[in-house]
């Protein structure tokens, strides 16, 4: 886009760059932000399926509205700022949380070489930012005075915290097999597994557990059940939440489900070949990239929602001893396999 | 831990089998219904809101003897009463104060002449607390307006009573 706008419209590469960039970001955050109200409706709708119940229903052609009645409802409500709270941080938390659940966003590649940055440590840049996404809540928590608020922060934090070390890890052994930080690169390396049929690292045996550590340290990253201890209602009111109305509190859902999309999408991109068709065969090619994202996105969706409505919440000592005792020692061979493996393979055995 | 306790915690067994419950039951029907455009059947001795019935004729049932008001346990109604021009006597005042009513029908069941009811409307819902304190007018408007079910519904539970 940037050259169109250098060589059509002859304007100098750096304007034609900003304006190129921005549009880019617009196409993505907008339909973002309509993919979050709908994943809203769809998750409901998916947890009430599983209880039995019908879930939104009333609100325009099967309750597909809703969620813009909440926003509405949300957007109207008066913004309440306790007295004892630190007023800067306080406004500040869940404007932070929803910006780094945008700015992910940036570099996952929705088909081939399109993402807003094809940068070449993508990979890197996700952890920096979703470990940024830590102060969100702990400054909400903080700056609320509250005491529930406050051990839902630091709860979080250390939640956070520790499953980013078991990601890290995952996400070691993903780049050692494809020998690159970037995620178009990652994507590429999938291509045709078992004997040129399947894409995707998931058929991998020395990648699939790691598959499923990520997808589990991923719920934990998003705070979604099974570990959902920041906001464990029947603890902590709300969690950091608590303080928080109107349109502070509903940045806070919207970025908290924009990062459930993302790990979606992260997911997707790591381990399910991405913007690849699930079978390496010529006319699944036909069918754009992004299409094959969006449906690998929303199967994952499904899957959040499914765990959601089935497991109970863990006790805290549960998701410490799952994070540090399992998934860290877990990970940690796994990269010491796929390294091992990778040496004999591609490097050959040393002399 | 056995072998078999192992391959199971590794394989995540027991979250496998806990969510292909869960998938049987996501394509199960609804166990609930559809409530605002379909509805439970209703017992024929419901107690919902209030209604003051008349006599065909018209002319209110009510002979403002007061029972309900006596043994109204939340002392939700109030009823004030005198003589009218033609020497009958009738209430002047009849207000119950729904936000204090229970719906125990005693007042149904003191009820010498069948004025008040406890008809089968439970939609009464307001926005504010003012519009749940009933006044005479309103009971009246509400027994015209639910006359036919509360007579069907007092005639079906009639052998019982």
């Amino acid at each position: 886009m940037t050259s169109f706008f250098t060589y059509r419209l002859g304007w100098g590469f750096g304007v034609s760059w900003f304006v190129a960039t921005l549009i880019d970001i617009l196409i993505i955050a907008l339909p973002l932000m309509l993919a979050v109200a709908m994943i809203i409706y769809v998750d409901r709708k998916i947890w009430a399926s599983m209880a039995l119940r019908r879930g939104p229903n009333v609100v325009g052609p099967f309750g597909l509205l809703q969620s813009f009645a909440d926003g509405l409802k949300v957007f109207l409500q008066e913004t309440i700022i306790p007295i004892a709270a630190n007023k800067t941080l306080f406004l500040l938390a869940p404007i932070i949380t929803f910006t780094v659940a945008l700015i992910v966003w940036a570099v996952v590649p929705f088909a081939k070489d399109a993402s807003v940055a094809n940068i070449n440590v993508a990979l890197l840049y996700v952890l920096a930012a979703s470990s940024l996404g830590v102060y969100g809540i702990i400054l909400a928590g903080w700056s609320s005075n509250s005491k529930y608020p406050f051990y839902s922060a630091i709860r979080a934090a250390a939640q956070m915290v520790s499953y980013e070390v078991a990601i890290g890890f995952v996400l070691i052994s993903v780049v050692l097999w494809a020998g690159s930080f970037n995620l178009g690169t990652i994507v590429e390396a999938q291509k045709g597994y078992l004997f040129g049929w399947v894409n995707g690292n998931w058929i991998n045996p020395l990648l699939f557990p790691m598959a499923v550590v990520f997808f589990i340290s991923s719920l934990a990253e998003t705070q979604r059940a099974p570990f959902d201890l920041t906001e464990a209602e029947s603890e902590l009111v709300a969690g950091y939440q608590t303080e928080y109305s109107s349109m502070s509190f509903a940045l806070f859902w919207l970025g908290e489900y924009a990062n459930v999309i993302l790990m979606c999408a992260l997911n997707a991109t790591l381990f399910w070949g991405g913007y690849l068709p699930p079978l390496n065969i010529g006319f699944l090619y036909l069918v754009p990239g992004i299409i094959w994202l969006l449906i690998k996105m929303a199967a994952f969706f499904f899957l959040f929602s499914w765990v959601k409505a089935t497991v109970p919440r863990y006790r805290y000592d549960q998701l410490m001893r799952l994070g540090w005792k399992i998934f860290l020692p877990l990970s940690l061979i796994f990269v010491f396999l796929v390294s091992g493996y990778l040496m004999l393979v591609r490097v050959g055995v040393p002399a | 831990m056995t072998i078999g306790q192992l391959i199971k915690s590794y394989t995540l067994w027991e979250f496998v089998k806990a969510h292909a419950l869960t998938l049987k039951y996501f394509f199960k029907a609804k166990a609930t219904i559809n409530y605002p455009f379909e509805k439970n059947p209703l017992s024929p001795r419901f107690r919902g809101e209030h209604v003051l019935r008349r006599y065909p004729n018209g002319e209110e049932r009510c002979i403002a003897c007061k029972l309900c008001e006596a043994i109204c346990p939340a002392q939700a109604i109030t009823i004030e009463a005198e003589p009218r021009d033609d020497g009958s006597r009738r209430t002047t005042r009849y207000d119950i104060d729904m936000t204090k009513c229970i719906y125990c029908g005693f007042c149904q069941e003191a009820c010498p002449v069948d004025a008040i009811v406890e008809g089968p409307n439970l939609e009464f819902a307001t926005e504010t607390r003012e519009e749940l304190i009933y006044n005479k007018a309103k009971l009246l408007e509400n027994g015209d307006r639910w006359e036919s079910a509360v007579a069907a519904n007092l005639a079906a539970d009639a052998p019982y009573r």
